[in-house]
């Protein structure tokens, strides 16, 4: 382990650095993608069953590179509150809803993600005032060396979008659009698509905290 | 009010990992943003909470890959290769031991070869390795795997780019703000300060930090060796005071 001087004279650990996750990412974090057998509990993208409380929706999307081209080896974790704003950390899959969720982007045809979850509440900024419903995206690939950490908004929340503190914090408003995914009804069931762009025009918005 | 609304987290020092665009790894140029990240001044319970395993039914061989994959029976059903234990404590960057967290693992074989339908190397797959593993760390904060020692292989980048032998680590810690994946390499080899990848760390020191040690004290006569990787996620702050506004 490495330490760092702190302001306070003290002496700090080094966070161990990142490393990229690799083309080879699923044999680990998904196992089916890679096509290996399942153990007896895996954690995966069906972060709510039809019985929990609230809209159950699809979360879709690629992943593009700076070149137009789809990202057809990437990870991605999702996380976010359930319908009532409140986060619920104990990952169970016996129970309806989990607010954690895995997938990763097809190595064939149209190379998307998603999520089968339900449309989160709100949930409370730094301040106290409420953010906007949304779900925290962390984008994990072979070529990205440290996750990239982003946010997936809802379009049919303006009023809600137009006043979350986390989505002013973009300076452009150009770039809030980045975060905001599109609402598209297809067999009866609602889907909310976002596409990340990873580099050039319409690059989506990455966070640090 | 929550106890998340009270805690932060020690600034993640983003010169001390790897930038996004690192050219000399040639996937990075068309991966990495150009815009800069918009840094968010006070996370939020978003941030700052994150899932916990502790419910997640286990296998009883899966921090064990000599056992958790296997076609043959017996010793016919062993992986090849040089028997290991990769061990460590999982710290925050004050020391503090972080219990109870999911640590996962893959890599590829002794020979080098990944069992994933898109590695398509010469060396064959063997049949009894998966090369993936998981466990939580125990109230100290230590976690262990049993394993085989990966092979290095060749990758395209230059025209002849090999990784060093390497094994692949997810740490979730506290919070999606601790959540972090890296490598570890193994004390020696002499691929490490050639790889494309090991370079996209600017600092000497942080490669030394991704090397596991062999650890002869822990390893097992005529059995196994063994390699120490201690992990530090970032440190938890609380905030005593409450700002006014």
């Amino acid at each position: 382990m490495s330490q760092q001087p702190t302001h306070e004279g003290g002496l700090l650990y080094r966070e161990t650095p990142s490393q990229t996750a690799g083309p080879y990412v699923h044999i680990g974090l998904a196992l089916d993608v890679a096509g290996l057998p399942l153990r007896d509990e895996e954690i995966w993208s069906r972060m709510a069953a039809p019985e929990a409380e609230g809209e159950l929706i699809e979360l879709v999307g690629t992943v593009i590179d700076g070149n137009g081209d789809p990202v057809r080896d990437a990870f991605i974790e999702a996380w976010q509150a359930d319908a009532n704003g409140d986060f619920q950390p104990d990952f169970d899959l016996q129970k309806p809803f989990n607010s954690f969720g895995r997938s990763a982007t097809t190595a064939d045809g149209d190379s998307e993600w998603s999520f089968t979850t339900v449309k989160p509440g709100r949930v409370p900024a730094a301040n106290g005032k409420p953010m906007a419903p949304h779900v925290c995206l962390a984008v994990f690939a072979r070529g990205i060396n440290i996750q990239l950490n982003t946010r997936l908004y809802f379009d049919d929340e303006a009023e809600a979008n137009a006043a979350c503190p986390v989505l002013n914090a973009v300076e452009s408003p150009a770039r809030r659009e980045t975060l905001i995914a599109r609402r598209e009804e297809a067999d009866g069931k609602v889907r909310y698509r976002l596409d990340i762009r990873l580099q050039g025009e319409g690059e989506t918005v990455f966070f640090d905290f | 009010m929550q106890d998340s609304d009270n805690k932060r987290f020690v600034p993640r020092d983003r010169n001390w990992h790897p930038p996004a665009y690192a050219p000399g790894y040639k996937t990075t140029v068309a991966r990495s943003p150009r815009q800069s990240l918009v840094s968010l001044q006070h996370p939020s319970r978003s941030e700052l909470t994150g899932p916990s395993f502790k419910a997640l039914r286990l296998g009883l061989h899966d921090n064990d890959l000599l056992m958790n994959y296997r076609e043959g029976q017996g010793q016919d059903g062993l992986p090849v290769g040089e028997r290991i234990v990769m061990f460590g404590r999982v710290v925050d960057q004050f020391g503090k031991p972080v219990p109870h967290t999911l640590v996962e693992m893959w890599q590829a074989n002794a020979g080098g070869r990944y069992r994933h339908k898109k590695d398509g190397y010469l060396a064959p797959l063997d049949p009894n390795f998966g090369g993936v593993g998981r466990c939580l760390t125990d109230d100290q904060g230590w976690y262990h795997f049993r394993t085989v020692r990966p092979g290095p292989y060749p990758w395209p980048n230059d025209p002849n780019s090999w990784r060093p032998a390497h094994i692949h680590v997810s740490v979730m810690g506290p919070a999606i703000a601790t959540r972090l994946i890296t490598q570890m390499y193994f004390e020696g080899d002499p691929l490490i300060p050639r790889c494309p990848i090991v370079q996209t760390l600017a600092d000497p020191e942080a490669v030394d930090t991704l090397t596991g040690r062999l650890d002869m004290a822990r390893s097992r006569p005529m059995d196994y060796l063994a390699y120490r990787f201690d992990i530090v996620t970032r440190g938890e702050l609380q905030t005593y005071f409450e700002n006014q506004g």
